[in-house]
């Protein structure tokens, strides 16, 4: 079976400045692969090149029909708005012709009334709830989500990652997710991708997340706590 | 006095639509880009004039040029289209002002007075029912495209395409105000009621609903003040508009 997706020698420039070169890997369907990498080193601008908003060389084939669900990492939004969170999830339904209910869903990432309120008024968690609400609209096969617990107070950091995990195991859910949290990494991935400028490399997290390596790839020490163990 | 209402009528429908791209154009943050964006409709009513054909085509050609700049620019980047616009559209202005002469410059850049001819009145309804219709089936991804390109990409819409329609639909907004309200003063038709909607609403709807109502009150309270005081329409549509802005600004926010 083919992959769901297949990168191969992808490069990314601004002008002068390259931001990732030569990279290549594959994702299958329900992999959970987790991006890591220092600052700079090309993580969010990768995420873009996969859903085709900046230009690359190099090859990015997703398998045919698939159904992506993006959580950027943040938005540059002016905070008065008057667009309701509402407004939002309605348009992406509309837009994708499902019939999804809205508010069960803002309930599942735990939202309430909140979706009903300008965008510019919601609190930092509540707004990267929201996100994470939107990109399920429409069934989607695929989630990249860039760092989407950035902000969310820890009850609601593992809300949202137990509904991710959930939906991976209900629907068979492919996961891309961007993070910071090695322990989490650690625990929920099944892939990690390391990206640096020197050594990209691809492997499980007990191969990839050692102390040598990860000192390769941030230039420093790194210590992570991993539960129970 | 028939043709008077029709094209009354035609205002209504004209800031109507103004005040629905407006909230878009808001939003997508061209606030003053707009402005400098109508003034390349000059040069284009001077060409026009010099060729011996009916103004509005010559600006609407013209705008309609000006929005594929826009577009093609925005392609590469941001910091550049603000710079573009800038500068290009007003030169656009100066080169237009010195192709035409004092009267034909004064109506252009003011909107003149004089009795709307059959073909006007067809273009106008023409276009505002295509601008009306843009708005109303596009609204959806407008908004995401608004609030990110990816996730509008994601949701499978056509970025590049819509952001170029849009900028097309807003030239041609222009065009349809350019008669009763100039080249100077429709970018502000477009703007003001757009942004009055925005310090009042709480989500899109309202927001539609404030900018239609306002360019409406601010139209038809301009064209009767002025047919009392005997002064250009266009100017007293633009200060009531505003007037309107002013008395939003009293609203305590949210």
């Amino acid at each position: 079976m083919p992959p769901l997706l297949l990168v191969e020698n992808l490069a990314i420039a601004f002008g002068d400045v390259t931001v990732v070169r030569d990279l290549s890997f594959h994702v299958d369907r329900g992999d959970s692969l987790a991006i890591i990498g220092p600052n700079g080193s090309g993580k969010s601008v990768l995420f873009k090149a996969l859903v085709g908003s900046v230009p690359f060389r190099g090859v990015i084939e997703w398998s045919p029909g698939v159904r992506i669900g993006y959580v950027p990492q943040k938005l540059d939004l002016e905070r008065d708005l008057p667009i309701t969170g509402n407004d939002l999830l309605v348009a992406k339904r509309r837009v994708v012709q499902s019939d999804q209910d809205v508010e069960a869903l803002a309930t599942r990432v735990g939202l309430s009334d909140e979706i009903h309120k300008p965008i510019g008024t919601l609190s930092g968690g509540q707004f990267q709830r929201l996100l994470v609400a939107l990109a399920l609209i429409g069934a989607p096969d695929v989630l990249l989500l860039d760092e989407y617990t950035s902000g969310v107070d820890v009850p609601g950091q593992q809300r949202l990652t137990e509904l991710v995990s959930e939906l991976r195991t209900e629907r068979g859910l492919t996961v891309l997710s961007i993070s910071h949290d090695l322990s989490v990494v650690y625990r929920s991935a099944t892939n990690v991708l390391c990206l640096s400028r020197d050594h990209p490399c691809i492997g499980p997290p007990r191969k990839v997340l050692t102390p040598e390596r990860l000192e390769e790839i941030y230039g420093a020490p790194v210590e992570f706590h991993v539960h129970g163990t | 006095m028939a043709l008077e209402v029709t094209a009354l009528a035609l205002s209504i429908i004209t800031a109507s639509v103004a005040g629905l791209v407006g909230c878009f154009a808001v939003m997508r943050r061209m606030t003053l880009a707009a402005d400098a964006f109508s003034h390349v409709a000059l040069p284009g009513i001077g060409i026009a004039l010099a060729l011996g054909i009916h103004p509005l085509f010559g600006a609407t050609a013209m705008l309609m040029f000006g929005a594929v700049i826009i577009w093609a620019l925005e392609r590469r980047t941001r910091i550049a289209t603000e710079t573009v616009i800038g500068v290009v559209f007003s030169t656009a202005l100066a080169v237009g002002s010195l192709m035409s002469s004092g009267e034909q410059l004064v109506d252009a850049l003011f909107g003149g007075p004089g009795v709307l001819t059959i073909g006007e009145l067809v273009f106008g309804a023409a276009a505002a029912l295509a601008i009306g219709l843009f708005i109303f089936t596009q609204r959806n991804r407008l908004i995401l495209w608004l609030v990110s390109p990816e996730i509008a990409k994601t949701s499978g819409i056509d970025v590049t395409r819509l952001n170029l329609i849009f900028l097309m639909m807003f030239a041609l907004t222009v065009a349809l105000g350019l008669r009763y309200l100039g080249v100077l003063l429709m970018g502000s038709l477009i703007i003001i009621p757009a942004v009055t909607a925005k310090r009042l609403a709480r989500n899109l709807n309202q927001m539609l609903g404030y900018a239609i109502g306002s360019a409406i009150l601010a139209t038809v309270v301009g064209t009767v003040v002025a047919h009392r005081v005997h002064r250009p329409t266009g100017p007293i549509i633009i200060t009531a508009s505003a007037a309107l802005f002013a008395v939003s600004l009293i609203r305590r926010r949210r």
